[in-house]
């Protein structure tokens, strides 16, 4: 099947889940914290940890909960905050 | 209208399986509600569809899973599958969500079978990309995924042994075991060795691991000491001393384990009964002989309320089932003393080999007590000597350590930091793990979107 | 002479913290970590718009400490190094019904009658507040915007309490159970479950719900109640809501905060029901908040006076021991450290606080 991960075009078999798919293409760091940057990916690929959060259709969500779909569209979520910053 | 049955079972591992069938069987109306979209729980997880080379892989331990996985279909017990919790009450109303819609069911007696969960293990560098935890990388075999090349496994404990048993099979030979364990703890557990060879198959089967590993010539490095995962964004090697010599070994990829423990999340949110089991390092559910919890209409059976494994979580699934069934009246006492005098003597027999297991493979002290530059929660990446600074302010227990540092308020809510918080704030203050006490787990048990939540009309489902 | 402080939340903590800048010697007693702590679950608002709007004395003070707040940070910060996210460039209040709305704006402007003018606030309608705060949706009808208030990191300031406390040589005893409080004229006896006493010259009591347990033996009625609030966090989101409201507010750290309920139980558990309405108000305000993850809820109780507003009383049976209350510890946070002091200590520069007597409660 074949998915978007932010601009890159990916594919993966059926049954896999947006973790094991991006895994399976090479990629481990799927976010940014919000707290310090830092880069993060899956950790317990059991819908425990939140690591593996993802953005679809602007929800956040477990990469590692969501069955991969033909034509998904995944990016990244990168929720880094500057307070206070007055919005354009 | 809102569903209502005799007992809700939440998780379809083997617990959660187990006693769906014997549940109906015993004349209850059952629904098992489990995250996952088939049966199995994490240990059979995707039995059903896995291929005969995955079944290769995975051993007959695994295979073992299809016959919990047929009871459960044969039972008439209603598998409400995809479907994620997020909100229980005592008196039995269930919440979740399944498909991004929010649904509630009730029942009259709840069977939480939520299984385990990895004990923590913050080490520094745990968090970089590429670090997972050794369950992940069983999650992926059974998932028929690609797993990584080379990773070097970390920690300790029989688990770590069968999957890089299991590892080789699949083609996928570990760079590196990296054993925290000593010989000293085996010393330890030499008292318990006795009891243990009552429970034999345990220990063979973990001889014919160890066998296994050897002859695949992966390297094994024994008394791990200051372990730390490094890398710039993903993780690129892996700095140790093994018996105080120093290695440093290149890799993308680390496999972490010591230990699994009690998934306590439902248990705790239910505000339910809890003690700390010092041979388990972790806090432990109580429940009496008929696997029934502080509340009386709320059953744990399996991993989630103390470790046994598989066999014991079936074992005891089973036993909740009818400790249940006749709680409701469905059965008589005698049936019930009939049926769970066996199975008792059988999880016995079961549990034989575990203090031996618990005592030789301990949890690293390293991640027991993490230098202070660790972090130890992922989610708010609080470090261990927050903690330390947060005890010195008076904190002196895990939820007034949560309102200073944020530690547990992540999406994650304390699942792999609230062990640690308490085991650091006992050390600080000298008082027990019980006295220190858990965090508390606050609805939703997983997120939910605002809209989800205001969508759903409560009132006009209750009947 | 040792003041003891009995109760370690933000009420307690900053009124000792006022005394220790005043040099004197204090000890703070506090209890468990499972008690009932509204200093934990707080919405975190420095709020004047609407308080008092049937007791201006009771406006004038949370006033008086609104406008000592931004010092009060300020010197938090130097103490401890910590930045309590305090910030008060107004906030404003949404409506999603008009007659609400219509109701709010004749009792501010009853207060702005009261203090001759000197109430600034401004009610908004729709058009009006989407230019101010461009996210709001369709449903709501309008606002109310005042430059009085203001929010803090409620958990911060707890913490910075807890840490400058400790740094100007006050003594925090917590994890403690007080099981006894003996008193007499300028001498009381604390003692703890684990048979310790603690002894000193003066009393404050500020120990929330708890306070209704030792009262009595020390000459107060101590009438107070929970009152619960459940409120709502959501997952980390970029800064998008400048002005803080009494319902809706950013935090510091990304999350939108959504509450507050009111229940007349003293159940500190959440409910379905009123999770669902605080989520439904929440997208009406900001249809944008539909598609954002909820991650925590929680139930905090209010220590509630039977008019819901403080007390402050001094013992009318031994001498040198004080009773403090309130619901809004956080507004009231600089009061407290700043002017209570001088009450406690009976200094002739105290505050006049007789209109906040329990004595009101006995007419």
């Amino acid at each position: 099947m074949q998915f978007h991960f932010e601009d890159r075009r990916l594919s993966a078999p059926r049954g896999a889940t947006v973790a094991s798919a991006l895994l399976g293409a090479g990629i481990t760091a799927f976010r940014e914290t919000p707290v310090s940057g830092a880069a993060r990916g899956p950790f317990c690929l059991m819908g425990a940890c939140y690591d593996c959060l993802v953005s679809i259709n602007g929800v956040t969500v477990q990469a590692c909960m969501t069955p991969i779909e033909e034509g998904l569209q995944v990016c990244r979520v990168r929720p880094r905050l500057t307070e206070n910053e007055d919005k354009a | 209208m809102t569903v209502a049955f005799d007992i809700a079972i939440l998780g379809a591992g083997p617990a959660g399986m187990a006693a769906a069938a014997r549940a109906t069987q015993l004349g209850a109306s059952v629904v098992v509600l489990d995250e996952q979209a088939s049966p199995g729980g994490q240990i059979y997880r995707n039995v059903d569809q896995a291929s005969a080379a995955q079944h290769r892989i995975l051993g007959p331990d695994y295979s073992h899973g299809h016959s919990l996985t047929q009871a459960l279909r044969k039972s008439g017990a209603v598998h409400c599958a995809g479907a994620t919790v997020w909100d229980v009450s005592r008196d039995g109303l269930v919440t979740y969500s399944k498909g991004g819609q929010p649904a509630q069911i009730r029942a009259k007696h709840l069977i939480l079978a939520t299984g385990a969960t990895e004990r923590p293990m913050p080490l520094p560098g745990w968090t970089l990309p590429g670090a997972m935890t050794a369950g992940a990388a069983q999650i992926l075999l059974k998932s028929g995924a690609l797993v990584a090349r080379d990773p070097v496994l970390i920690g300790s404990g029989p688990l770590l042994y069968l999957l890089a048993a299991q590892m080789i099979t699949a083609g996928r030979k570990p760079r590196a075991m990296i054993e925290t364990q000593s010989r000293s703890d085996m010393w330890a557990a030499r008292h318990d060795l006795p009891g243990a060879l009552r429970g034999w198959r345990y220990l063979a089967k973990g001889a014919g691991l160890l066998t296994k590993i050897m002859a695949a010539g992966i390297p094994r490095y024994t008394a791990a000491r200051e372990i730390a995962l490094e890398g710039a964004d993903t993780l690129t090697s892996v700095r140790f001393t093994s018996h105080g010599k120093p290695h440093e070994i290149a890799t993308k990829t680390a496999l972490l384990h010591h230990g699994v423990v009690p998934n306590t999340q439902i248990s705790r949110a239910l505000r339910l009964e809890h003690a700390y089991d010092q041979s388990q390092r972790c806090f432990v559910p109580q429940v009496d002989g008929l696997c029934l919890s502080s509340e009386p209409n709320i059953s744990i059976a399996g991993d989630g309320a103390g470790i046994g494994g598989a066999k014991v979580a079936a074992l005891s699934g089973e036993i909740a089932a009818f400790g249940a069934a006749s709680r409701l009246g469905l059965i008589t006492p005698q049936t019930q003393q009939a049926g769970v005098a066996p199975l008792q003597r059988k999880r016995q027999h079961e549990l034989h080999a575990r203090p031996f297991l618990d005592r030789a493979y301990p949890p690293a002290t390293q991640s027991l007590s993490p230098a202070d530059t660790t972090l130890i929660c992922r989610c708010e990446e609080v470090t261990a000597g927050d903690i330390r600074r947060f005890a010195k302010l008076g904190c002196k227990g895990p939820n007034q350590a949560k309102a200073f540092g944020r530690a547990g308020m992540g999406p994650c809510q304390g699942r792999f930091c609230g062990l640690t918080v308490t085991e650091l704030l006992a050390q600080e203050t000298g008082q027990s793990q019980d006295d220190t006490g858990a965090l508390r787990i606050r609805a939703p048990l997983k997120p939910v979107t605002l809209g989800e939540l205001a969508a759903y009309d409560a009132n006009s489902q209750e009947t | 002479m040792t003041t003891l402080v009995i109760g370690g939340g933000v009420v307690g903590m900053s009124v000792a913290y006022g005394l220790l800048k005043q040099g004197a010697r204090v000890t703070v007693i506090d209890g468990s970590d499972t008690d009932a702590r509204a200093s934990r679950g707080n919405f975190g608002l420095v709020w004047i718009q609407g308080k008092g709007a049937k007791a201006p004395h009771y406006a004038a003070w949370s006033r008086s400490s609104a406008k000592l707040w931004q010092g009060f940070a300020q010197d938090l910060k130097a103490v401890t190094g910590i930045d309590i996210s305090f910030s008060q460039i107004g906030g404003v209040e949404y409506f999603t019904n008009a007659d609400e709305l219509q109701q709010d704006a004749a009792d501010l402007q009853g207060l702005r009658d009261h203090f001759k003018g000197d109430y600034p606030f401004e009610v908004l309608e729709h058009s009006r507040l989407k230019q101010l705060v461009p996210e709001i949706g369709p449903k709501v009808v309008g606002g109310i915007h005042s430059p009085m208030d203001g929010h803090v990191n409620p958990l911060l300031l707890l913490r910075a309490l807890s840490a400058a406390v400790q740094h100007m040589g006050g003594r925090l005893q917590t994890g403690a159970k007080v099981t006894e409080i003996a008193g007499a004229d300028r001498a009381y006896t604390v003692t703890l479950e684990t048979g310790d006493r603690i002894e000193g010259e003066a009393l404050v009591l500020a120990a929330g719900l708890g306070s209704a347990d030792y009262g009595a033996d020390l000459g107060f009625e101590a009438p107070v109640r929970p009152q619960q609030g459940q409120v709502l966090i959501t997952e980390k989101l970029p800064f998008f809501l400048k002005y803080p409201s009494g319902r809706i507010r950013q935090v510091n750290e990304g999350g939108v905060q959504i509450g507050a309920s009111k229940a007349e139980t003293g159940a500190d558990t959440t409910d379905l029901p009123t999770l669902q309405e605080l989520a439904r108000y929440a997208v009406d305000v900001f249809p944008m908040l539909e598609h954002v993850q909820l991650v925590r809820s929680w139930a905090a109780l209010r220590v509630m006076s039977p008019d819901g507003l403080p007390i402050y009383q001094r013992s009318a049976k031994y001498a040198g021991a004080h009773f403090v209350t309130c619901h809004s510890g956080i507004t009231l946070a600089a009061a407290h450290a700043g002017l209570l002091p001088d009450w406690i200590q009976d200094r002739n520069t105290a505050p006049d606080l007789s209109l906040f007597s329990e004595s009101r409660f006995s007419v």
